[in-house]
């Protein structure tokens, strides 16, 4: 696992409250991980602090899984 | 002849209690610390206070917030939100509601608060003002963490509540406010049930400051758990707290329908204003005064059948004497047959949950004929303007019979506001 993507998926943890084992590449925020439209803007603005990115909101509206987040900051980096 | 005297009221009695305070995590804890004189003012471990004028406060201690709360959920509520939820849930348990058998439609929750999630703004302001250069990013959760309302709004969704729900505000009276507006509805035949009361946390270094500013706190600094001492002549204003407080109140054939548990009836409530300086009481108690008398109105009651006054006695300079005063006027001959405390000896001023736990200690004290003291009086200490003929329980618990007791709160703005309670009988 990339460095990138043990730190996104140790920020869903911690902010969604749930289980490391759940928080699969493919798996949705809102449709498997159990967040709301608040949490999904929250998690953005904690990569955006975590990672030194600017996510802009139309980007940001595009990341809606585990996988959109990692690649993103990928790229970004 | 008053307008409530056109219709039939209902009757509210109390069936539940919720506490989390500096002298106990719940009623049954609280209640036996207040009556033992237990302070609980300590150093501030909330932050780190070592440059504030004031360095020592009443915190709530040892409370596992996510024994109650699912830590997922309890992320997004301000401190004074998680309080709120946490006496509520005590006093919804205590009720022995069964929410499956009511019709929620007729269960409110109205909470005070007197600031509202103070250390949420403190946090997401100050990152903005330190990281400017980012733009305005704001956490989406700053808004309903930090607003006075949201309290109100966690509980109705926690427990599917759809009656009256909102937030009272009038700084150091809102929950008796809260307990106000619940008392009313509940008697207009607006709801069956209404979980009431208040929560606050303010002590942060933007509450202590700026309190600290207006020289409203004590600065003991070497001696916290004796600061808070009204009444006294060397008082020197008052200790911050932190907790919350739940009352359920209910419609009395509604309670007795399902065989609650009453702990005490709810008999009246007055509201007044100084309408005379923003922070400062009015020096011969005015609102005061009137508060109380547009209580015992209410309430139908004369002086002489108040055994208790929970007095809103802060341990400030002004405070004090100006509400030793209006308890002369307004009682006369019976002031001095019953007994006064301030239970801020023990607990601090909780601010916005204040009415609500010194209602709880009013409810408590009619139910079991005790009286809980105002510690921290030493002999020697009297003030020349304080009339010590009074009896203000000094230093010890006192037994007697509390046929009704009477809860004062006095708000920053000049709000006042009274709650009286009595012995529940047919």
């Amino acid at each position: 696992m990339s460095e990138i993507e043990s730190k996104v998926k140790a920020i869903i943890v911690d902010k969604l409250g749930v289980d490391e084992a759940d928080v699969k590449p493919e798996a949705s925020f809102t449709n498997d991980l159990g967040a709301d439209s608040l949490d999904t803007v929250e998690l953005i603005m904690e990569f955006e602090k975590e990672f030194g990115v600017n996510i802009p909101d139309d980007q940001a509206e595009k990341i809606s899984t585990v996988g959109d987040a990692i690649a993103y900051i990928e790229n970004a980096k | 002849m008053t307008f409530f005297s056109y219709m039939e009221l209902k009757r509210v009695v109390v069936t539940g209690l919720g506490a989390v305070t500096p002298i106990g995590n719940n009623p049954e804890e609280t209640w036996n610390n207040m009556l033992n004189g237990v302070s609980g003012a300590a150093p501030i471990t909330l932050f780190d206070a070592s440059s504030f004028k004031t360095q020592f406060a009443c915190e709530v201690k040892n409370l596992k917030v996510n024994d109650y709360i699912d830590r997922k959920e309890a992320r997004k509520m301000d401190r004074y939100a998680q309080l709120a939820i946490i006496a509520a849930m005590q006093a919804m348990q205590d009720s022995g509601l069964n929410l499956d058998e009511e019709d929620k439609n007729r269960i409110g929750v109205i909470y005070g608060v007197g600031i509202g999630g103070i250390k949420t703004f403190e946090e997401e302001v100050g990152y903005w003002a330190t990281h400017q250069e980012l733009g305005p990013k704001f956490n989406p959760f700053f808004i309903p963490k930090m607003i006075a309302d949201i309290a109100a709004g966690h509980i109705s969704i926690m427990y599917g509540l759809h009656g009256p729900n909102f937030a009272t505000t009038s700084a150091c009276a809102s929950s008796t406010n809260a307990l106000a507006d619940a008392f009313n509805l509940i008697r207009l035949g607006k709801a069956n049930v209404i979980v009431s009361g208040g929560a606050e946390a303010a002590i942060t270094p933007s509450g202590v400051g700026g309190f600290n500013a207006m020289h409203a706190l004590s600065t003991r600094n070497d001696d916290p758990e004796h600061a808070s001492r009204p009444f006294s002549a060397s008082r020197d204003g008052f200790i911050m707290g932190e907790g919350a407080g739940c009352l359920i109140l209910e419609e009395l054939e509604h309670a007795k329908a399902r065989g609650a548990k009453i702990y005490a009836e709810m008999v009246g409530e007055g509201m007044s204003a100084d309408a005379h300086h923003i922070t400062a009481s009015h020096p011969e108690g005015l609102g005061a005064c009137l508060v109380m008398q547009n209580a015992l109105e209410d309430a139908g009651m004369k002086p002489e059948d108040i055994d208790y006054i929970n007095v809103h006695g802060t341990s400030t300079p002004v405070g004090d004497i100006s509400e030793a005063k209006a308890i002369k006027q307004v009682f006369g001959e019976a002031a001095y047959k019953l007994n006064i405390s301030s239970t801020k000896s023990m607990t601090g001023h909780l601010l916005g949950a204040a009415g609500a736990v010194e209602a709880l200690a009013s409810v408590l004290a009619v139910k079991n004929d005790i009286i809980p003291p105002t510690i921290n009086h030493v002999e020697g200490d009297e003030d020349p303007e304080i009339d010590y003929t009074l009896n203000y329980t000094f230093n010890k618990a006192e037994k007697r019979e509390v046929r009704a007791a009477l809860s004062n709160t006095f708000g920053f703005g000049g709000h006042n506001a009274c709650v009286i309670f009595k012995k529940y009988a047919e």
